[in-house]
């Protein structure tokens, strides 16, 4: 079997703040690594392989810094690594990223039989990479899978929770799969093959390889959406701040709980009165 | 090429940039500002340098004609029981979108021997149901459902879709936007319409405590995602209004990649999305002891135990429990968060509760910004005290 796991390098820090008297951000650590999702995907994928034999490829898209996922990556079991580092997919969105790895799919000319993606990045947080790849692929996918019941070489049976249904899904081959938290414990690297691994084996790509080397589609061109402003949150309006005794601030919550009813459990909750 | 330009004639090189770019995506190189791959054009290095030096440079896009897409079409999600309540939302926020100028908001129902809960949409406000009803219909999947929509969006040629962001919901709008080479911005927390027609989509950005304002101007339809309990639903009308549109399905329609062997009904766990109160433990709650204080007190005011995401990483809840972007969406009548600092990852999920008590130890926790009562304080040393104070109002004797 040939999988294929997309994986991203993501920011290890989610402290992007506004300083709130000038407005410019304040960052905080430059230290990135291997989305977390994306390593319960990898670790999914080496899991089949070791049933049904086989490769298993690792492709990301970014700056020439997303070396360093893919050296993860080596050392995680993956076979070989595909790296598509152009300043022409900067400012990509949805659209323009998935169609990106679609091309870069092509260009690595194999047929792979299942794609796994984690179920989201931790920087983004839309999960929509992986449905939209496997739309421009016209495959089928099934996200957020929670559990792979069976593997065949024509099809796969998983598991999807569906609000308060469980779906037992049976899927053909090539398909995509995004797979949930609790589908299986990531390994921990391997220091041998972190040793064996070399950066000369990662395979760069750039746009000159797609197989569509037209720019508008890539990219910042190739993007529907357009950031306009970025901004903080507005705080709230009628805040009441108490920085009293722990005794001091205990009465004065059960106080304003009782107020608002909310200990007898009735339905008339009011709202704070200024 | 599209990018940002730094004209070197012009710069100064102060620098500004290279310090305000979250994603430090500028680089001092040979004496010149350059922009590496990291950038993701949110120009906030052009809007601030001193000097105007920088410049975004676009291809000159196909403008499209705008009036020929118009209205809103909300993808109706349903177990072939019930309608999901995130749809009957987005049914309410298109009215409101919709209300300036006055275009028709319709729905698309999709499904198998649906007829009579599509019925129950007249009852909304829609204009229009969109009904796709057929035996190889029944069981959700993402390749025919997107064969489906596909059709439907052809036919009412809508400004903007709008899909709760479900599991399915979240596995279908990605496949249909792209089919359509269009725009999709997921888990929207505000929508406002423009004149134009250009749909104002805010969402919380990069994982970052900052949040995006994205529009999608050169494509239609323009595709959003939005969370259940964050618009407020429809008001039920006094009588139905609207009809029915039976759409033909076709071979296309009913050919998918896989097959639903079994859907198993699971007994809903306290779902804290139905929650009235939410006491939530964030990593401020070091021992179990306090952890049983929080349970305590979630007890005493008849509502849920809620986490935020460190606290499901480490094991302390379960992700059905888990508020904020990676987890669900709250919207109660009061939240009491415990020892939560408040990343916007967080907030996100719970912004929109009635009242929210926060307690921290640390006055400047983001979390105070958006509460409406702010305690610092230690939650350890004060639950007892107030667990204390509850139980003896309520005449509750036994420990």
């Amino acid at each position: 079997m040939k999988i294929l796991v997309c994986i991203k390098q993501v920011p290890d820090t989610q402290k992007v703040q506004v300083d709130p008297e000038t407005g410019v951000l304040i960052r905080e650590g430059i230290e990135t690594k291997m989305n977390p999702y994306d390593l319960i995907a990898l670790e999914t994928g080496m899991q089949i392989l070791k049933k049904m034999g086989g490769t298993l490829d690792v492709l990301t898209m970014g700056p020439p810094a997303a070396e360093e996922v893919l050296m993860e990556a080596f050392a995680l079991g993956a076979n070989e690594a595909w790296l598509m580092s152009d300043r022409r997919f900067a400012g990509a969105d949805v659209l323009a990223t998935s169609y990106t790895l679609a091309q870069g799919i092509q260009a690595m000319g194999k047929e792979f039989d299942l794609i796994l993606c984690g179920k989201q990045t931790i920087d983004g947080d839309t999960a929509q990479v992986g449905p939209a790849i496997a739309e421009v692929l016209e495959i089928p996918h099934v996200s957020w899978v929670k559990k792979i019941e069976s593997v065949s070489k024509t099809s796969l049976i998983v598991q999807q929770e569906q609000m308060d249904v469980l779906a037992r899904i049976e899927v053909s081959l090539p398909c995509l799969l995004t797979v949930e938290k609790g589908i299986v414990q990531p390994r921990l690297p391997s220091y041998i093959k972190k040793r064996m691994a070399d950066r000369k084996m990662i395979h760069w790509m750039t746009l000159d390889q797609c197989p569509d080397r037209d720019p508008k589609r890539y990219g910042l061109n190739g993007s529907a959406t357009q950031v306009e402003r970025m901004f903080e949150p507005e705080a709230s309006a009628e805040a009441v701040q108490w920085e009293k005794s722990s005794g001091e601030n205990a009465a004065l919550l059960a106080d304003l709980l009782k107020k608002k009813k909310f200990i007898q459990g009735g339905n008339d909750h009011g709202r704070i009165e200024d | 090429m599209a990018g940002l330009k730094i004209d070197p004639a012009k710069c100064t090189r102060c620098l500004l940039c290279v310090q305000q770019c979250p994603f430090q995506a500028l680089d001092l190189l040979e004496d010149q500002i350059v922009v590496n791959a990291n950038c993701k054009m949110c120009q906030i290095c052009m809007r601030n340098c001193p000097v105007q030096a920088i410049s975004l440079e676009t291809l000159q896009r196909k403008e499209i004609d705008k009036s020929q897409y118009q209205g809103v079409l909300v993808y109706i999600e349903h177990d072939g029981e019930k309608i999901h309540p995130v749809s009957l939302e987005l049914i309410g926020k298109a009215l409101e979108l919709m209300k300036s100028t006055n275009q028709k908001v319709c729905a698309l129902m999709i499904g198998d021997q649906i007829k009579e809960l599509a019925q129950e949409l007249l009852w909304t406000g829609v204009e229009r149901v969109y009904l796709y009803d057929d035996p190889a219909l029944g069981a959700f999947r993402a390749d025919c459902y997107t064969e489906v929509f596909a059709d439907c969006i052809e036919k009412m040629k809508p400004s903007v879709c709008l899909v709760g962001a479900t599991t399915t919901g979240r596995s279908l709008a990605p496949r249909v936007a792209v089919r359509f080479r269009t725009g999709l911005t997921a888990d929207c927390t505000q929508l406002k319409m423009r004149e134009n027609t250009d749909l104002v989509q805010i969402r919380p950005a990069f994982g970052g405590n900052i949040m995006a304002q994205i529009i999608n101007a050169h494509c239609r339809p323009q595709f959003a995602t939005v969370r259940y309990k964050v618009m407020s639903a429809a008001a039920r009308l006094q009588q139905p209004q609207g009809m029915i549109e039976i759409g033909q399905v076709t071979e296309a329609m009913r050919h998918s990649g896989m097959v639903v062997l079994e859907r198993i009904h699971q007994p809903t766990e306290n779902s804290i999305e139905e929650a009235e109160v939410l006491v939530v433990a964030g990593q401020g709650v070091r021992d179990q002891k306090t952890l049983e204080q929080i349970r305590k007190l979630a007890d005493l005011l008849h509502g849920s135990v809620a986490f935020t995401r460190p606290m499901v990483e480490k094991g302390w809840g379960t992700v059905y429990q888990q508020i904020g972007l990676s987890g669900r969406t709250v919207k109660p009548k009061l939240i009491i968060t415990c020892g939560v600092s408040g990343a916007i990852q967080f907030t996100a999920g719970m912004k929109n509760s009635e009242l929210i008590v926060a307690i921290n130890k640390d006055p400047q926790a983001p979390i105070f910004k958006l509460a409406h009562v702010a305690i610092v304080d230690d939650v350890a040393e004060l639950l007892p005290r107030l667990i204390a104070e509850l139980k003896e109002e309520s005449g509750c004797l036994e420990n």
